[in-house]
């Protein structure tokens, strides 16, 4: 058994090199007609681009991405810097440089693994799942009988903040960099899932479909591990086939769906704020272009946000969207179950928390606000801020690196719900409603704690559990999403995640259970 | 303004001192020579099995005694002056205080075996017994195996502690089956099996007789009583339960029995000095307590009542209904009221007991014959709810009610399978009743919450 274990962990490895090697590899060579396509597609204007890349670029063969973005970034500076000398806006190019290089490397990607793609996916993706699955399966027998299993979780580096622990940080951080700001680094990989997107929507894989089949990839290989790890606790078994089906069903499957039957790209789960484009002109003018199915999607993202979140986190609490259905709770809850001791239990870090979530929730509405306000004025400015800046400067600092960079890079270091804590504007949003308005609450089960402690550790959201529980008080915490953990791994039976009546769902405790101290009921009742 | 000192910063000296900084300003003193802070003694056991570090066993953060003003003092106490009222410490510093709080809980037992001193011998008590664990055992190389003497709640904990390392286990227990002092049969040879599923070498009706030590010594092996068997071992645990920690009061004139003698106001035979916790011992047995209980609970309780009376709200100590609960390897226990043992039971006493054909589930109802009345439940792999059966228990519910309305005190996370109809059924069966289970009400529930 160990030795499977050993030998997947080599094999998921050698998976992880290729792949991550992947972005610096690869032979690109523009031939004339594709570069044509490109220039009619982008509506480029600019003959010197056109000029610079036909002698530079066109017929050359570069090795690796390396060799060749930096020169197509060099091509729309220069051409950039005459046109706005000349004042020719139109022929200005507004493309990113990264996202140019990512149109023609795509298209001119012509060595071996664009001719190879199937075998280079069994050398990445198939080397890691298999890989990984040998390493995790065994635990079925290593783990011994069913019940909670964290020993050695400090003991180990990867689980400890280890050098392991770093390099994953290191590798994630990196990922998500390349991901957001250097997508033409990812062509590689968009190679390696074009059949997969063909067969889905009919169009070759961008970089974001390479990010949905590997969240879906990963999470699936993780929520194994979690069916193994809890295989004693039914809840965690339903909650996590229930993220893991939601993630791949309806963020993965249906929107690609959706594009192959010429509608727009949506994920019917995903809430506004945390869906934060949702009102952006752009996504208003399309889906009402679209009409029929586009208005649908605009009256029930509106629906979602106002009145079945809501209704649904007064019944459940918000543990329905965060870690039952939510893509970020998904991933926090699979590939960062290892990590959730992380979480920082301090107050210092819980008036940190409170501080930047609600900012954060005030920063969408009103660039919200703003976004509406310019779209029905059709104004471009409010109070003399330009709307398109404020949004593209949420999408930069929140939207990719808050929720992206920051909010899974940091999983090792911080714990695994580093975003969905200190950032997410709809769980700021749910928060309110569970706290002020909900029938969910974790019950304290009288006076059996013992403040072991257990609880607060494996609170992924930070939450001091202990405290409550030893003063024989109920969890009722705006930022619980309830994963169920405490509970699980609690030894004395303390912690029960329930719904019932609000009567008596809040309930200080002067003195707790067991004790008769007569007088102390009045005081308790006051 | 009234100097409150307080020995031992457990659970009852802490909960003393948070509930009178609650209801007081009075000046509170916390002595300690084991931690500066305050932790769970309780969680000791996930340290070692890395589920946790040591400061997360910690309840308060450490800014939390002075925000308080709840001064932290680190010595050892020598010397009880009650004459002078001071306190007099191994580095000989004096503090003075205007009353006294002994808190200061138990060590383990030791009785008398050979070579009980040795290195590696250990109890499992104490942050320094953790600390000397890591030092003996890191790992199976260093301690090929440990041997643990006292089949009692902490020396389960040791072996799933060791067995965490994968360090082979020999654990030696006295009865005949695992804690069957207090559990019943059915649940003490459940837990038996349990034991050796973990691959622990259980030793049933099995005596120590003497530890053997090498030449530096340190543990070599231990003997058996019985066989005269001799088993190598780098680390021996003793566990044969605890003693109140009161040497130091010795000469101080407090009156002492095993432990520091109190009466219902938990007040010594010296005005102004108190005890509470693992280290005090009732006059008289409360109820069907012991007069000593070594409890997380009881401590805290002492704790709470303790700190009305202090804070001018002279308050008895009356402890409520029973309750405990334990983890077993992988078995939760929790017991509500009083289930006794096969050896202890009354005569009017019965039993109603049920088992899961496969898991380690099983419940024992205890109830009296006659009147019907229910006494007590002890439950194993299925969570009750504390409040339900408090409630029960104070309004004497017969066993029958009991069982109709057992969907209500269920505990367990949402989705478990539930038991409930099969348990009503076997009972029904038994005694030729037709109790029809009723179903789980939110609003019975929280009647009283």
């Amino acid at each position: 058994m160990k030795l499977i274990k050993n030998i997947g962990l080599v094999v998921f490895l050698m998976g992880l090199a290729v792949f991550t090697a992947l972005p610096l590899l690869g032979t690109f060579n523009l031939n004339e007609v594709d570069f044509k396509r490109i220039v009619t597609n982008q509506n480029i204007k600019s003959e010197i681009f056109i000029n610079d890349i036909q002698s530079n670029i066109v017929g050359k063969e570069f090795t690796g991405m390396q060799a060749l973005s930096p020169k197509i970034a060099n091509a729309i500076n220069n051409a950039n810097k005459t046109h706005t000398k000349n004042r020719e806006w139109s022929k200005k190019i507004y493309t990113k440089s990264s996202d140019m290089a990512a149109f023609i490397g795509k298209k001119s990607a012509n060595g071996y693994i664009a001719n190879n793609k199937g075998f280079m996916w069994l050398l990445t993706f198939g080397l890691g799942i298999i890989g990984a699955l040998m390493f995790i399966v065994p635990n079925v027998v290593l783990l011994g009988k069913k019940g909670i299993k964290n020993d050695g979780i400090y003991h180990a580096s990867a689980t400890n903040q280890g050098w392991i622990g770093w390099m994953v940080f290191i590798f994630l951080v990196s990922f998500y960099i390349v991901l957001y700001f250097a997508s033409e680094y990812a062509t590689n990989w968009t190679l390696l899932v074009d059949p997969i997107s063909e067969a889905l929507s009919g169009n070759p894989a961008g970089h974001w479909f390479v990010y949905g089949f590997m969240y879906c990839t990963v999470m699936t290989v993780m929520a194994v591990r979690m069916y193994i790890k809890y295989r004693h606790n039914i809840y965690q078994v339903f909650r996590t086939t229930s993220v893991l089906f939601f993630q791949i069903v309806f963020a993965f499957i249906i929107p690609e769906i959706m594009v192959r039957l010429q509608m727009p790209y949506y994920d019917f789960k995903n809430a506004f704020p945390l869906d934060y484009d949702f009102f952006f002109q752009w996504n208003l003018d399309s889906l009402i272009e679209t009409g029929g199915i586009g208005i649908f999607i605009l009256v029930w993202g509106i629906v979602l946000t106002l009145v079945i979140v809501p209704i649904m986190v007064y019944f459940f609490g918000k543990r329905w969207y965060c870690s039952w259905v939510c893509g970020c709770g998904g991933l926090a809850e699979t590939l960062g179950d290892p990590y959730r001791q992380h979480s920082d239990k301090s107050l210092f870090a819980w008036k940190i928390e409170r501080y930047l979530i609600h900012a954060v929730l005030l920063f969408v509405l009103v660039m919200t606000a703003m976004t509406l306000y310019s779209f029905f004025s059709d104004t471009r400015t409010v109070l003399g801020i330009k709307t398109s800046s404020v949004q593209s400067m949420y999408s930069l600092v929140i939207g990719s690196v808050f929720a992206g960079v920051i909010g899974t890079g940091f999983y090792p270091i911080f714990g695994n719900r580093v975003w969905c804590r200190f950032g997410c504007p709809l769980a700021a949003y749910l928060g309110f409603v569970q706290r002020f308005k909900s029938r969910f609450r974790i019950t304290t089960n009288g006076g059996q704690c013992i403040s072991c402690g257990n609880c607060s550790t494996y609170c992924e959201q930070g939450i001091d559990v202990r405290a409550y529980a030893q003063k024989g008080e109920n969890i009722v915490r705006s930022s619980c999403v309830g994963c169920g953990v405490c509970s699980a791994v609690c030894p004395r039976g303390v912690l029960k995640l329930e719904n019932g009546p609000e009567d008596g769902r809040i309930n200080p405790t002067e003195i707790l259970l067991g004790n008769d101290v007569d007088l102390m009921e009045l005081v308790n009742k006051k | 303004m009234e100097h409150i000192v307080i020995i031992g910063n457990g659970i009852s000296g802490v909960t003393a001192a948070r509930h009178i900084r609650k209801n007081s300003n009075k000046k509170v003193t916390l002595v300690s020579a084991e931690t500066k802070y305050f932790f769970s003694r309780t969680a000791l056991m996930y340290v070692y099995m890395g589920h946790m570090k040591f400061e997360h066993t910690q309840p308060y953060e450490n800014w939390f005694w002075e925000k308080n003003n709840i001064s932290l003092k680190d010595g050892f106490v020598n010397h009880i002056n009650t004459a002078e009222k001071t306190l007099e410490f191994k580095d000989a510093s004096k503090l003075s205080y205007d009353s006294l709080i002994l808190a200061t809980g138990s060590k383990p037992n030791k009785f008398g075996w050979p070579g009980q001193n040795s290195e590696g011998v250990m109890g499992m008590y104490h942050k320094q017994d953790l600390e000397n664990l890591e030092k003996h055992a890191p790992n199976n190389e260093v301690c090929k195996r440990a041997v643990i003497v006292g089949g009692g709640l902490i020396g389960i904990e040791l072996a799933e502690m060791l067995r965490s390392r994968k360090i082979p286990v020999t654990f030696l227990v006295r009865e005949a089956s695992f804690w069957n002092g207090v559990l019943p049969a059915q649940e003490s040879e459940m837990i038996n099996n349990h034991i050796k599923e973990h691959h622990i070498d259980l030793r049933l009706s099995t005596n120590l007789k003497e530890i053997k030590a090498d030449a530096s010594g340190k543990v070599k092996s231990v003997i058996l009583e019985e066989t005269g068997e001799e088993i190598f071992c780098d680390v021996v645990g003793l566990t044969a339960g605890v003693t109140p920690n009161i040497d130091f009061i010795k000469d101080s004139g407090i009156l002492l029995g095993r432990g520091v003698k109190v009466n219902r106001y938990l007040e010594t035979n010296i005005a102004n000095v108190y005890a509470i916790g693992d280290c005090a011992e009732q006059h008289e047995a409360i109820g069907q307590r012991r007069n000593i209980e070594a409890v997380w609970y009881t401590g805290r309780m002492m704790g709470e009542t303790l700190a009305q009376t202090i804070c001018g709200n002279k308050t008895e100590y009356k402890p409520g209904h029973w309750f405990n609960s334990a983890k077993f390897l992988d078995i939760e226990y929790q017991t509500y009221g009083w289930v006794f043992s096969e050896r202890s039971t009354k005569e009017d006493e019965a039993y109603f007991q049920w088992k899961h054909t496969k898991e380690n589930k099983c419940i024992t109802i205890s109830y009296d014959k006659n009147s019907r009345q229910f006494l007590g439940i002890n439950t194993f792999g299925i969570r009750m709810r504390h409040e339900i059966f408090d409630t029960w228990l104070t309004e004497k519910r017969s066993i029958e009610f009991v069982l109709e309305y057992l969907a209500d005190a269920n505990f367990d996370p949402e989705f478990y399978k539930l038991h409930e109809a099969e348990i009503v059924a076997k009972f029904n069966k038994e005694h030729t009743t037709n109790i029809q289970l009723k179903k789980k009400s939110w609003k019975r529930i929280f009647n009283k919450a």
